[in-house]
Parts: structure tokens; C-alpha cells; sequence
């Protein structure tokens, strides 16, 4: 999962990396095939360099330290704006078959829970190039349509970025799950472009709150190369945020 | 300067009495998940306050907490959780039961309520972006617009500006009339004092003004925007302050597991809280060898600059 979020990364880019499994994601990257990549931070924070310890929040000491730049919030997630930034990353609690996200209102044993919000995420999902999106496969988790468009992805389908306004370069790229990857069709919809290795559609299909297409070039995702797990291992030691 | 102006020191108690009553709109976590200032939080729970309004792109457990305590009638951010353990309780048990009390939610995104503070602090009604356009952030926020722009085809967000009563801003030091120096990512921390109608200044050190002026590139306060400044070491614990101390990560996680019941939480609020009146009394609690774990291990000073002429 991880690997598969770090290549989603080209050599050279700027990437909104976000907290968690993104920033390993991020490090790992910058670690094998895209060293000139670079991460900012909603926070007012660019890297060259991935931070040199775990990362627990993107405000903590270590990723000051040797920042290339340290400022406030609109001068980077202007860089949104502006159409500069090639890709963001997102989690979330519930993704749909047009990949809209929703942290916003979540359901719980049939029961509204209030989740913590958008943060910088709806920006990201309105103004970077790509956004890629990465959570458990759940078929409470990836359903037929969120309740609240907190960070829009291809609202309902066909045009309708562009109808709401939003950039042209801009929207849903890939969804990573921990099955497989989805990407996103001319007509805005999900479908299944590759499979982790050893899980099996029909299980995909099954964890899946929607009929999800399946691509007919339907690929085994490459699994972690030794060096990238070697990385992962020395990135995250303690498996705090990647559990397997 | 002069020698001759009033020095702004106050306690944190007097700093809270005299400037925030209940009612206000207050402003923290300008800083995001670094430099939260909780000791002023705390205050101001111990203080009793009621039917503030919160506001602030994220505030990691600290507006959780006011939360709990029903100190807050409303919330104007962009994310309410902890950063590192996930939801917030208090945070969910208001807004979903009404307990301790009913609060209403204006959700933002960081960059429109960025913007919100930056159009107060440029002294404008509104700021354009295209942020938010077809997400129901926008439906549910009244503050925040579609407009058709008036100078080419595009439909844009009018983000109305915002002008909280009160920010709170950590900073690393500060002279005693309150031109503060703040350093690592800086948040909405200048929008911010500059959008509110008052600040109040919550410093690691004081310093005297020579040391400001030394190094005007880091002043992101300048004094005559601030009503107080209190010196208040480790005031933003557990958050960390770059160059005082790392972020207290168990403190999240323990503050997690012991907020997830009201009647837990009740303790918690009582621990480390409402039976603690000072600050010096909370980091005696925190014990010494976890204030050792957290100092700074290695120092990182910058290269110097030049000011001369």
C-alpha cells in the first residue's frame, strides 16, 4: 500500500504530503525513485528532504529541522491555487464510486458520528493535479455515494468539475486501498486497475459498497521491491503507522 | 520601543480575567500542531468561561478539552481531533448528545479559513478562491459564497473575513511590550493576532527589546497589536515549541484512551486541570523525568545574519 502510494510520485514533483501513511509514503519515495521530488505542508512547511525521524504530526521538531522553508499556511497552500502542486494525498473515512470524500459525517452501527472535518483536505482534493487516495478496503468505507461532500472528487460524474468551477487540471487520480488500485475513467467513475498481490477480485468486489468496474488491462500491483521494505522498515521502526 | 512605554506582563490568570470574557471568539492553534496554547486554555476552563466561540484551523486536543469542559458554544475550524490518536470525544459527544452542552459547527477548510483571517487582517470583507467550490463545506458554511468573479467567466468561494475577539499566540520569545519573535512553520499565526481585536502573547522567554530589533525578520508580532504578554515556560505542552521541547506524543494517546467516557474524561479534567491553579503546579505533576525526556537533545542554531551597515 505504501509502496503503491510512493510511486504515484514522479521524480521532480511537488506533493502535498499530509500525515500518516503519506509520509511514508513521501520518505520512501524520495528514498528510490523520486529524489527530487518535494514535500509541502498546509502548515507552512517545505522539505527537499524528508524528515529524519517518524512523524507522529507534521508540526513536530523533526520536521522543522532543516526544512527549506518554514511560513505560514496561505504561502503554501497557495501553491495549490496558483495549479503548481502535481499531487496531494488523502485519507478519509469514506470514499465513493466518483471519488468524493467524506470526513466530515460518518456512520456507525447505523448510528451519524461526527468526524474531525476537512482540514486542508477539501483544498487539496479542489486544487492539486492529482489527488490520490489511501485507506482500508472496507465496504463501509468505499460506498456507492458519501453522505457529505467534504473534498470533492468527480461529484457525480461526466463534467461536473468543471461545472462547480474547479481547475481543469485537477481531480481524483488514483484510489489505493489495501487490495488493490483504483483509478478513475474519461466518464469520472472508479474502477479496478490493479490487484495487490495475492487477493482476488472477487474478494475486492465483494469489500466494495458498489458494483466496481473492473479494468480489462486489470494488473497485479508490483509488490515492495526488498529495498522499498528495507526502507519502509528503517522510515517507520516501530510500525506505528504501517501495521503489517 | 521607549524605556518609557508600559510593560504588558500579566499572569496567565490576569491576562484571562481581563481580556477574555465569556462570550468572546477566541483564536488558537495558529501554529497548527506545533505551539497550542494550552496553558491558556486551561485558564480559561479553570476560569469558568461559557458560550465562546473556537476558532482555528485545527487545535489538535486543546478544543477538545474546552469542549468537554462546556466552555464553547460554537466551533469556527477546519479539523477537531487529535493529530496523532484520531477523533476527539468531547469533540463527538457534543455535537452528536449535547453533552456537557449543545455546540454548533461552522466547518472551514485550512486554506478558507487561511483566508477568512488573512481579508480581516488586509482589512478587506472578503477574499476569493477557488477552494471548496462543489464541496458541502461550502452549503453548510454561511460565511463562505459562490460569487461569478467580476473580471472573467470564472464562479469562485467569497470567504468572508473573520475577526475573532482574542488570539492567543505562543511564541518562542518575546520583550515585555510584546513584539514577539516566532520561528518553525508559523501557521495563520500573523493573519491571525492581526485579524483579532486583541492579542494575547504567551512566551517561552522574555526578552529585552534589543534582542527583537537584533532580528526583525523574526518578528511576526509587533507590539502595539498585543494587550498582554504572559511568560509562561512549557505553556504549550504537550505540544512541542522548536528549540524548547519535542511534542509529548504519550500525552495524546493517554489523553485519548482517558477522554473516550464523560466520566473519564470528568477525571482527567480534574487531574489535570481544574485541582492544578498554575502552570508551575501542572509541570511539578508532569514529573521531571518526563520534562528531561522532552528537552531539546541536540541544539540547531541558525547561521547568523548580518545586519549591519
Amino acid at each position: 500500500m505504501v509502496a503503491a502510494a510512493a510511486r504515484e510520485i514522479h521524480d521532480g514533483e511537488l506533493v502535498f504530503v499530509g500525515m500518516r501513511l503519506p509520509m511514508i509514503a513521501f520518505a520512501l519515495a524520495k528514498r528510490t525513485h523520486a529524489p527530487r521530488a518535494t514535500g509541502l505542508f498546509e502548515n507552512g512547511i517545505i522539505r527537499d528532504e524528508p524528515a529524519s525521524t517518524l512523524l507522529y504530526t507534521m508540526g513536530d521538531p523533526a520536521n522543522l529541522f532543516k526544512a527549506t522553508f518554514c511560513g505560514d499556511m496561505i504561502s503554501v497552500m497557495s501553491l495549490l491555487q496558483q495549479g503548481r502542486v502535481n499531487v496531494g494525498f488523502l485519507g478519509a473515512a469514506e470514499v465513493d464510486r466518483f471519488g468524493n470524500l467524506n470526513t466530515t459525517w460518518g456512520r456507525r452501527n447505523g448510528q451519524t458520528v461526527r468526524l474531525p472535518g476537512s482540514g486542508g483536505a477539501c483544498d487539496i482534493a479542489c486544487l492539486a493535479q492529482r489527488t490520490v487516495v489511501i485507506l482500508a478496503h472496507d465496504p463501509q468505507r468505499l460506498v456507492g455515494r458519501v453522505g457529505h461532500i467534504t473534498s470533492p472528487g468527480n461529484g457525480n460524474g461526466g463534467r461536473w468539475r468543471r461545472a462547480q468551477g474547479l481547475p481543469a487540471h485537477s481531480g481524483p487520480s488514483a484510489i489505493i486501498t489495501t487490495m488493490g488500485v483504483l483509478r478513475f475513467g474519461e466518464d469520472g467513475e472508479a474502477y479496478l486497475a490493479s490487484i495487490h498481490p495475492g487477493i482476488r477480485v472477487e474478494e475486492v468486489l465483494s469489500q466494495t459498497g458498489w458494483a466496481l468496474r473492473v479494468s480489462d488491462k486489470l494488473t497485479v500491483t508490483p509488490g515492495p521491491s526488498e529495498g522499498e521494505l528495507a526502507a519502509i522498515r528503517e522510515i517507520d521502526p516501530s510500525h506505528f503507522w504501517t501495521k503489517t | 520601543m521607549t524605556s518609557a512605554a508600559p510593560s504588558k506582563l500579566v499572569s496567565m490568570q490576569q491576562a484571562i480575567a481581563e481580556h477574555l470574557p465569556s462570550g468572546s471568539s477566541v483564536l488558537m492553534g495558529a501554529e497548527l500542531e506545533q505551539m497550542i496554547p494550552f496553558s491558556a486554555g486551561h485558564e480559561i476552563i479553570r476560569q469558568g468561561r461559557r458560550d465562546l466561540t473556537l476558532v482555528g484551523p485545527i487545535s489538535d486536543i486543546l478544543f477538545d478539552q474546552m469542549i468537554g469542559a462546556g466552555c464553547v458554544s460554537r466551533v469556527m475550524a477546519a479539523w477537531v481531533g487529535n493529530a496523532s490518536a484520531g477523533v476527539g470525544y468531547c469533540f463527538r459527544r457534543a455535537v452528536e448528545q449535547a453533552i456537557p452542552r449543545a455546540i454548533e459547527t461552522v466547518d472551514y477548510t485550512n486554506f478558507t479559513l487561511a483566508m477568512a483571517l488573512h481579508a480581516a487582517a488586509l482589512g478587506v470583507p472578503f477574499l476569493p478562491t477557488y477552494a471548496a467550490l462543489g464541496s458541502d463545506v461550502v452549503k453548510s458554511n454561511p460565511n463562505l459564497r459562490e460569487f461569478a468573479s467580476p473580471v472573467n467567466e470564472d464562479r469562485l468561494i467569497a470567504v468572508r473575513a473573520l475577526h475573532p475577539d482574542v488570539a492567543i499566540v505562543p511564541v518562542q520569545r518575546a520583550d515585555a511590550y510584546g513584539n514577539s519573535h516566532l520561528w518553525g512553520n508559523l501557521g495563520v499565526a500573523i493573519d491571525g493576532a492581526r485579524a483579532s481585536r486583541k492579542v494575547i502573547v504567551v512566551a517561552e522567554e522574555i526578552v529585552s527589546p534589543e534582542v527583537i530589533a537584533s532580528d526583525p525578520n523574526r518578528t511576526i508580532i509587533p507590539g502595539f497589536f498585543v494587550a498582554a504578554v504572559v511568560h509562561e515556560p512549557w505553556g504549550a505542552h504537550p505540544s512541542p515549541v522548536q528549540g524548547y521541547y519535542g511534542r509529548d506524543h504519550a500525552f495524546f494517546t493517554e489523553y485519548h484512551e482517558q477522554s473516550r467516557k464523560q466520566e473519564d474524561f470528568e477525571r482527567w479534567l480534574e487531574n489535570w486541570v481544574l485541582k492544578i491553579p498554575t502552570r508551575a503546579g501542572y509541570l511539578k505533576q508532569l514529573s521531571e523525568t518526563r520534562i528531561a525526556d522532552l528537552k531539546v537533545r541536540e541544539h540547531a542554531f541558525t547561521a547568523p545574519a548580518d545586519f549591519g551597515f
